[in-house]
């Protein structure tokens, strides 16, 4: 057993290793690609440029407007003079937000009455509009406060300090809010998910179009023997890029890590146990390494999109959310995230290890037993 | 099974393979002799690779029984990988590992033991004429040297029993003949060899020959045998100008069978070739051509096999002819 799995390793091992290409495919391209993307996996909304139509052009307009791009949320980019100028700079994508002050609305304000203003927001964007809105808000927020605070001083002489409720926030694992942190790990997940995937459904279905399955189908190889082998190289490598891409996630993009990366490392390999057991899944019904190819992409793209990774699984429909629970992508995020950003460990993340093996263990069995060491 | 396995290295009683509807291989029942060079022949699609296939344990019978080295082929597959070599037209080592490694791969796989595996290794690249080129990448090599050394990891575990499908399609005749000097040398020390081919010549190095025809099994006997007894039809060897065109005339003449072109001469088949002969150069003058010599000779073959099948196909009837 040992002796025939040795040399089935040494042989996938040079066969992997010996291309210059393939190399490059493992070891360059992962980092590369946690670089690249991890800069533009950001959902912070910041800088939402913003246009200003101020008809009033009053002490109290110049304040709001101040108090918008003093936030930092919000860039003033122009000033518009006219009324179709609105509708320019929203149709033409130069800002996603304008701010429109009438005349008369310092005057509202001094004679104690309700002053109106405009905030008009680019809606095709949900997410950073629906952001913007909450900015916006409290910064008119911050703005009426203040003059009620004036207003009280100057009438009754009492300064007003105390507000009846204070709510005092504070985010716990990723203090800033800062999203990064939490997509940055997803990508090393995404990662892993491709290169394990992608070089495991091509590995077997490549050696039936060279035609060098036959000759491997006449020799006393095992089942499992051969399974193995075409496993473990990928594996060993699957380790070297989590290690490689946590490493820059790390070091590079200052993600914390809390955890004990002993626990990652266990979540790994039972990850990989699933991504592996997929690919070869995959080899073993394909007959031609494109059409393996397409099946794993045919995988991949939903694997993604119901994971968890971008949107979150409990705003899923119930039969959706189902549907996750057979994803390995979806149990291992909770666990580098957890592990990464929470510093969790067994005591708390067993229950998706245990899904990981599950899962896992189905698919290499599967695989296992889809191939057949006769052909026809 | 009535044949004892001890002398046999293969017996076939009735094997059968069907692929849905069509019947690949038709009830064969044969038996190879320790030590023969056994030669499968039979036109591309008449079920030589699936028998192969089958008895090498990579597809399974549909029907009948057979055994290989004393094996059965239904029920001990892995067992009969054990004790065969096997080589197929298509070139099967990794052209992404050198020589070396790819005989290291298969010595490990074959699980050669420790003290035979540098010898075997020696052996292999001596036989292969490889000694030089061990380090080299075996996609770089040329086609005869790869199959030679493909034959090397096939006998890496020394196998009683070696099939070989095709072995020499695609390599060059000279190649192709110090590969059978392999074969002769294999067979002289008791390996029994089971080869498919469509080259006549090589049917010719054969001790014996069976012929496969749409599946079924026509024609079984030494080269000889063959030439000699199998044969009902005569040949008449005509040489005359313009053979081509020659030919189309020659065709239609009563009493000939079929009509083929050999190089310049035109062959036919007859049941009586005396008394076509005369018959024959009279058709061929009064229609223009310049006739030399016409006369009888011995088949070769490459005659016998043509004229067995037309023979097939005229007992068979033309309705199948599309099936081939």
């Amino acid at each position: 057993m040992f002796e025939r799995l040795y040399h089935m390793l040494v042989k996938e091992f040079i066969q992997v290793l010996r291309n210059p290409r393939m190399r490059a495919v493992l070891f360059v391209m992962p980092v590369a690609q946690i670089i690249i993307i991890g800069y533009a996996v950001n959902t912070d909304v910041r800088h939402v440029p913003m246009a200003v139509y101020d008809l009033d052009r009053t002490p109290a307009t110049r304040d709001l407007i101040a108090r918008f791009e003093g936030s930092g949320c919000f860039d003033v980019v122009r000033r518009i003079t006219s009324e179709p100028g609105i509708q320019k700079v929203l149709d033409s994508g130069e800002a996603k937000a304008v701010l429109r002050l009438n005349r008369g609305f310092a005057e509202a304000l001094s004679g104690g009455g309700t002053a109106q203003a405009q905030f008009l927001l680019d809606g095709s964007d949900s997410n950073t509009a629906s952001v913007a809105l909450t900015y916006a808000a409290r910064i008119s927020g911050d703005f009426n406060r203040s003059l009620l605070e004036q207003r009280f001083a100057r009438s009754a002489g009492v300064r007003l300090d105390a507000e009846p409720v204070t709510l005092a926030t504070r985010a716990w694992f990723n203090a800033n809010l800062d999203s990064r942190n939490y997509f940055v790990p997803g990508v090393l997940a995404m990662l892993v998910a491709v290169l394990s995937i992608i070089l495991s459904s091509m590995s077997i279905v490549r050696e039936r179009e060279v035609g060098t399955m036959e000759q491997i189908m006449v020799t006393p190889i095992g089942r499992l023997e051969f399974i193995l082998g075409k496993t473990i190289p990928f594996a060993v490598i699957g380790f070297a890029d989590v290690a490689l891409i946590a490493l820059i996630t790390v070091f590079w993009f200052k993600v914390p890590m809390l955890g004990f990366p002993p626990v990652l490392f266990l979540g790994t390999g039972l990850y990989l146990l699933s991504t592996l057991g997929v690919g070869l899944f995959i080899s073993t019904v394909s007959s031609t390494q494109q059409q393996a190819m397409m099946t794993a992409f045919f995988f991949m793209l939903p694997a993604f999109m119901l994971s968890g990774f971008v949107y979150p699984i409990a705003n899923m429909p119930k039969v959706v959310q189902l549907l996750t629970y057979l994803n390995p992508l979806r149990y291992y995020l909770v666990i580098i995230r957890g592990v990464f950003l929470k510093g969790l460990g067994l005591e708390v993340l067993w229950p998706q290890m245990l899904a990981l093996t599950a899962l896992g263990t189905l698919m290499l069995l599967l695989a296992a037993g889809r191939f057949r060491k006769t052909m026809g | 099974m009535n044949a004892a396995p001890g002398r046999f290295a293969v017996t076939l009683r009735d094997l059968e393979r069907r692929f849905g509807d069509f019947v690949a291989v038709n009830r064969i029942s044969l038996d190879v002799r320790q030590g023969e060079i056994f030669g499968f022949l039979g036109p591309n699609g008449a079920g030589k690779s699936t028998t192969i296939r089958m008895l090498c344990g990579l597809l399974e019978p549909s029907g009948g029984q057979g055994t290989v080295a004393g094996l059965d082929i239904r029920t001990q597959r892995e067992e009969i990988k054990r004790s065969i070599g096997y080589m197929s037209q298509k070139f099967s080592l990794y052209d992404d590992l050198t020589v070396e490694e790819n005989i290291d791969f298969f010595s490990g796989i074959y699980r050669v033991s420790k003290e035979k595996k540098a010898e075997r290794k020696t052996w292999v690249l001596d036989m292969a004429h490889l000694q030089e080129h061990r380090r080299t990448l075996t996609g770089l090599l040329p086609g005869g040297w790869k199959q030679r050394l493909s034959l090397g990891c096939a006998l890496l575990h020394e196998p009683r029993v070696l099939f070989l499908d095709e072995p020499t399609s695609g390599v060059d005749p000279l190649s192709r003949r110090s590969f059978w000097d392999l074969i002769y040398q294999l067979a002289g020390e008791g390996v029994t060899v089971f080869v498919t081919t469509h080259y006549m010549e090589e049917a010719e190095y054969c001790d014996r020959l069976g012929l496969i025809y749409r599946g079924e099994l026509v024609a079984l006997g030494t080269p000889g045998e063959m030439k000699g007894g199998l044969m009902t039809d005569q040949v008449l060897r005509v040489s005359c100008d313009r053979s081509h065109e020659a030919l189309g005339v020659a065709a239609t003449v009563d009493g000939v069978r079929d009509a083929a072109l050999f190089g310049r001469d035109i062959h036919l088949m007859t049941e009586d070739a005396e008394a076509l002969a005369p018959r024959l150069r009279q058709a061929l003058e009064a229609a223009g051509f310049q006739v030399g010599a016409v006369e009888r000779i011995t088949p070769s073959l490459e005659d016998v096999f043509v004229s067995l099948i037309e023979a097939r196909d005229r007992a068979d009837g033309a309705q199948k002819e599309f099936k081939a």
